[in-house]
């Protein structure tokens, strides 16, 4: 029995936490109390992407979108749009300018162009049937019966697709060497221990689509010759695990994994390994070391774990994204996905657009797709009117990129030229308030605090690096601290031995190179640009400007302005702890932050 | 071995396939400096100090961990190479406390020689040192992480090559320490206290506890009556650090340093070692022949892996030999038997054992055997580096002593004794007087080569009086499971034993590359040290304990007949199951 109309909610970790899973239960108690059981089907998916308007409610058929939804919103969804066949107005999403239209149509999802998200937001993540009515299992479907091992790696080859956890290593080529390697047993792994801040691609595809990875690694362990895969995924993603927990059992039931799939011959099955959750396990050695129930610590390649991997044996590890396009591949063909894109780098990306962006949320573009139209046509541009200042790719591995390149398409190679990486996919945008000094004081502390201490020019360069940028934010820099930081950057670049220590200078150099000047500015004028280095800061009122109206003197949380009524405030910078408060709440611009 | 070309700083050259680019360069006459690697261990690939750069590759890549591929044209050391290295010592610099002048470490510290050799005289960025306590738990090891540059040695080697596990990894980024998880104290780990971390530690991070202050006091105390032992291996191994080749055999020297030192009375370890072999050896022939007790007999004098069955494998305590090690023999009859004979009140004799090993100094206090009442037999347990440091300290030009003779009554030892440093050496030396035991016929040729080498576990097997006995010499505790399963898999099935007799030495080549020797051992190091060893042997005149007429004159005044009740009550000790963690 089909039904007349869907009801879409997204159950993604997001807008879950904004109580989605309410809105399904009230919803869902309409219906029924309307008796609309028969006609209306509301279903729980994965991530629609548009988390800033979370939690998200879609409605079909008419493509109704409605934003920023909250449980006591239900009765009247059901009462007006499902029974009645009026569209709640008021609860439709508007893009600034524009009428409630059609999910599609919105600028967010105009220019995306979903591969890898193509489920997500669709179907039922816990139901495998909705899977396989999208086609899914169908590349499983061909690598086992109509095609080769050598014809999947030749697609894959076609296809161009490069490994999306931030090297960017051509996949099939991973895949031919684990395929020619003569050990046995071989291992397939899913790099799930996504940990850039900020970046949620990977959870989003495995809360959304999760049969689409068990697919992709089925279809690796067929090609390679490998019948046992392994999840790596870190703890803090509940929602992930227990969904693929219930995928891996519904693809068992079914015949799709465990032994003999579909009376093929071909025995795969999956488990899942639990990560703590520390960032260099998503470097593959030290993500094996920790499989394999030791402390998670990188170890030197050569040997590549596509030859000598977990347990000593030949090992293909590829990251979520990587996978999820691989069923996709099979079926449409690697000359279809390698039409998409720039000539180097085939396919989409999912970036997770955050930072001072209208529209933070998940997207996926092409390959070449520009940063002007990924923050400024899907991200609805800067928020609060805001001048741009910089783009943040490849996380605490990666780069800032200015204004000037805003055009340059977007791929692993023209980001590497800009001194950036495209990294996993986070996508962090800053404005005219962030410092670009204090923003990689923030990187360098995630990488400092997650470097393994394994090895001396990562343990030890990192934190020198942090430290000279502390120096520098505190006012207490010097010409000779940016030496230092080259010096040691280099060495870090140079002679660390895994991916994280290697990388961890990047948001540093790249910035002096394209925000030289404001370090300049704090070395030698003491002085931060963006307000936000607080001891390069001082708040004082300007009395020619202030009408006495005493709203800083209240709200200063140490008491420290002072002034009579309609007389102009005295700000004692003695005591002053540089919260901005004051600057924020002056209506008359009479508060000088210098 | 197939073969590969490869070049090197333009030299071209054939070298194994399987090499690192590190070996390979040693070849031609490069040294690549380098900081966490040692020969004994697998590259660890921690430090960053060994990188080259290899043509095709995008970076830099370590020397010590990077197989050399056919075709590899490789640069070990241009600008840019030596810039960086230079970047990542002086970084390791600034957290490292750099007060050389009080370290234990000064003069042989390879943190020093790297500053040294790359001409280090300023360290550009901020100094930062952890100040961490120190461990002296264990008092036989002490960690002063302060020190610690995370090269990982110590816990590869306390994981790898000693399966033992007490020192791990704590921690991240830079507060990462090399210390025993849970954060609880050595001594409350599995430590067996063998030493090795503080031997392959490059700095001095882990060393042994200095005991020299007790001894010196005790020398200078006119009540006493300081007498001291040398073990065999310490007299092929002293002579490093007064720049003596390894092996070099300073039997006399060292007797004539020991006595300007002050001691009043000069006894040699190997006469212990003789004693232990009458024990030892009666021991097994009352297993063997007569079926008192079980088989296989193992031998108990490596204090570690006594530590370390109690803790790991305590159902073979009842293989154990409960001949207690040769220092600890010896100790006991200077107390009873010397002291009588030199009227001499024991309680004022102060008995100093040099050691090659850290383990003697916990070994000396583990059970009531090792005492005498309330007061222990050994005094004090000192190794062959803080007897070295004595000797340094107190101006004694050591190469220009003349060879002294040890004191008798128990100074005087046969070639059996001094075998004991090596491994297999307790083995051979047990099997010469075990044969003499079970036909009284003496044997032509005591070599037994079988259980000689570093091999890792050797089997051999001999017939004596028409019976097949099999025995294992392992050393280095890594390969002990391996004999110790074979004993459990024959236990299971209830046929023969695997063995019939088993020795054991926790370190890598038993005694001479023990953890309490001068530093840098290495195989070259330890076959060097055993060829002294054997080569002592070979040139002594009685090459069997048995035939040492002070243990035959020791058995014939004072203990009776081996396994006497007197020799049980002196020379024997006992073990018991002890638990992994003490807390």
């Amino acid at each position: 029995m089909a039904y007349s109309q869907y009801v879409l909610v997204c159950a993604g970790t997001a807008c879950e936490s904004c109580r989605s899973a309410e809105i399904v239960r009230r919803l869902q108690a309409g219906v029924r109390a309307r008796g609309l059981e028969g006609s209306v089907q509301v279903v729980r998916t994965g991530c629609f992407g548009f988390c800033a308007q979370g939690p998200v409610v879609k409605v079909l058929p008419g493509d109704h979108f409605y934003a920023q939804v909250k449980p006591e919103d239900a009765e009247e969804i059901v009462e007006e749009h499902l029974a009645k066949g009026r569209p709640v107005q008021r609860l439709l999403y508007r893009a600034p300018g524009r009428a409630a239209g059609a999910a599609a149509e919105l600028p967010f999802y105009q220019k995306q162009f979903r591969i890898v998200l193509r489920n997500c937001g669709v179907i039922d993540p816990e139901n495998i049937r909705e899977y396989i009515a999208r086609e899914g299992y169908a590349g499983l479907e061909r690598a086992l019966f109509e095609m080769t091992p050598d014809d999947v790696i030749e697609e894959l080859r076609k296809s161009g697709l490069r490994g999306r956890g931030g090297a960017g290593y051509p996949t099939w080529k991973k895949w031919v060497f684990s395929k020619e390697a003569p050990a046995n047993p071989k291992y397939i792994i899913c790099n799930a221990d996504e940990g850039d801040p900020g970046a949620y691609m990977d959870r989003s595809t495995l809360e959304g689509d999760p049969h689409s990875i068990l697919e992709a690694m089925a279809i690796a362990g067929r090609t390679v010759g490998a019948q046992q895969g392994y999840i790596y995924i870190r703890a803090e993603y509940p929602l992930a695990i227990r969904r693929l927990e219930i995928a891996i059992r519904q693809a068992r039931e079914a015949g799709l994994l465990g032994r003999d799939i579909l009376g093929s011959g071909f025995d795969f099955d999956v488990e899942l390994r639990l990560g703590a959750g520390a960032f260099v396990c998503g470097e593959e050695t030290a993500l094996i070391a920790s499989i394999e129930g030791r402390r998670g610590m990188p170890v030197p390649r050569p040997p590549y774990p596509a030859v000598r991997g977990l347990w000593g044996k030949p090992t293909v590890i590829n990251n979520v994204e990587t996978l999820a396009n691989i069923p996709v591949i099979l079926l449409k063909g690697g000359d279809w996905f390698g039409s998409i894109g720039t000539p180097t780098s085939k396919g989409t990306k999912v970036f997770a657009l955050t930072g001072k962006v209208n529209n933070s949320g998940l997207i996926e573009v092409p390959m070449g797709t520009t940063l002007r139209e990924i923050i400024f046509d899907i991200g609805g541009g800067i928020k609060g009117g805001r001048r741009f200042k910089a783009a943040q790719t490849g996380g605490p591995s990666g780069g800032v990129i200015p204004e000037a390149y805003l055009d340059t398409p977007i791929d692993y190679e023209s980001l590497a030229e800009l001194g950036s990486i495209m990294g996993s996919g986070g996508l962090i945008v800053m404005d005219e308030d962030d410092c670009i000094v204090d923003v990689n004081k923030f990187y360098l502390e995630f990488t400092v605090d997650e470097s393994c201490g394994k090895c001396a020019p990562c343990r030890i360069g990192g934190r020198t690096m942090y430290n000279l940028l502390t120096k520098i934010t505190e006012g207490r820099g010097s010409v000779a601290d940016i030496e230092q930081l080259h010096a040691v950057a280099h060495a870090m670049q140079k002679a660390s031995l895994c991916g994280l220590g290697q990388t961890a200078p990047n948001p540093v150099l790249s910035s002096l190179r394209h925000f030289g000047e404001e370090y300049r500015i704090h070395i030698k004028d003491r002085r931060c640009p963006s307000g936000r280095c607080k001891a390069l800061v001082t708040y004082s009122i300007l009395p020619d400007k202030c009408i006495g109206c005493t709203l800083c003197a209240r709200r200063c949380p140490v008491n420290c302005i002072s002034g009579e009524r309609r007389k102009a405030h005295v700000i004692d910078a003695t005591r002053c702890i540089k919260c901005g408060e004051c600057y924020e709440a002056c209506k008359f611009g009479a508060v000088l932050r210098a | 071995m197939s073969k590969v070309k490869i070049e090197i700083n333009g030299i071209e050259f054939e070298t194994d396939a399987g090499a690192t680019i590190l070996q390979a360069a040693q070849q031609v006459g490069i040294r690549v400096p380098r900081l966490c690697y040692h020969p004994d261990l697998p590259a660890w690939a921690a430090c960053g100090i060994c990188v080259v750069k290899v043509a095709g590759a995008g970076k830099m890549l370590r020397a010590c961990a990077t197989p050399v591929e056919d075709g590899m044209k490789i640069v070990t050391h241009d600008p840019e190479i030596v810039h960086v290295r230079k970047s990542v010592l002086e970084l390791i610099l600034s957290t490292h406390p750099n007060d050389c002048l009080r370290c234990p470490r000064n003069g042989n510290c390879e943190l020093q020689r790297l500053a040294a050799d790359f001409g280090i005289r300023q360290v550009r960025y901020e100094s930062r040192v952890a100040h961490l306590p120190e461990d002296d738990s264990t008092k036989a090891v002490v960690l002063h992480p302060e020190k610690c540059v995370k090269c990982g040695r110590c816990a590869i080697v306390c994981q790898q090559m000693q399966n033992v596990w007490a020192l791990e990894f704590v921690g991240r980024g830079e507060g990462t320490r090399l210390a025993p998880t849970g954060d609880i104290k050595l001594a409350e780990s599995p430590c067996i206290r063998c030493g090795q971390c503080s031997a392959h530690c490059p700095v001095g991070a882990i060393y042994e506890h200095d005991e020299t202050d007790r001894v010196w006091r005790a020398l200078q105390n006119p009540d006493l009556h300081c007498v001291v032992q040398i073990a065999p291996s310490v007299r092929v191994a002293i002579g490093e650090a007064f720049g003596y080749e390894p092996g070099t055999v300073l039997t006399g020297k060292t007797y004539a340093a020991l006595r300007r030192l002050g001691f009043k009375a000069v006894f040699d370890t190997n006469f212990g070692a003789d004693l232990t072999i009458m024990e030892e050896a009666s021991e097994f022939v009352q297993r063997f022949v007569h079926g008192r007790g079980p088989l296989p007999l193992i031998t108990s004098c490596c204090p570690a892996w006594t530590d370390y069955m109690e803790k790991y494998a305590p159902d073979f305590i009842e293989n154990f030999s409960t001949a207690k090690s040769p220092h600890a023999m010896l100790a006991a009859m200077a107390k009873t038997y010397y002291a009588e004979k030199m009227g001499i009140d024991p309680a004022k004799i102060y008995m100093v054992s040099i050691m090659p090993c850290t383990a003697k100094k916990f070994e000396i206090i583990r059970s009531r055997e090792m005492f005498d009442g309330e007061r222990p037999y050994v005094n004090v347990s000192l190794t062959t580096r803080e007897l070295a440091r004595m000797v340094k300290e107190c101006g004694i030009d050591f190469v220009e002593l003349p060879d002294e003779e040890a004191d008798t009554i128990l100074g005087y030892y046969t070639g059996a004794g001094t075998i004991f440093g090596a491994t297999g050496g307790v083995m051979e030396a047990a099997l010469r007087t075990a044969h003499y035991l079970i036909t009284k016929r003496e044997l032509e040729d005591v070599n037994f080569l079988p259980v000689r080498g570093l091999e890792g576990v050797k089997d051999a097997a001999l017939t004596i009086a028409g019976r097949e006995i099999r025995v294992a010499a392992a050393h280095s505790m890594n390969n002990i499971e391996t004999v110790l399963d074979r004993v459990r898999a024959s236990r299971r099935s209830g046929g023969e034993p695997a063995y019939h007799f088993i020795e054991v030495m926790a370190c890598r080549g038993g005694c001479v590359g023990g953890g309490g020797q001068p530093y840098g051992a290495d195989d070259e190091v330890r076959r060097r040290r055993a060829s002294g060893i054997y080569q002592d042997d070979a040139m002594s005149t009685k090459r069997c304990s048995h035939q040492n007429p002070y243990i035959q004159k020791l058995y014939a005044e004072y203990l009776g007949a081996p396994l006497s009740p007197r020799a049980h009550a002196l020379l024997h000790t006992h073990y018991r199951r002890r638990p992994l963690y003490a807390r």
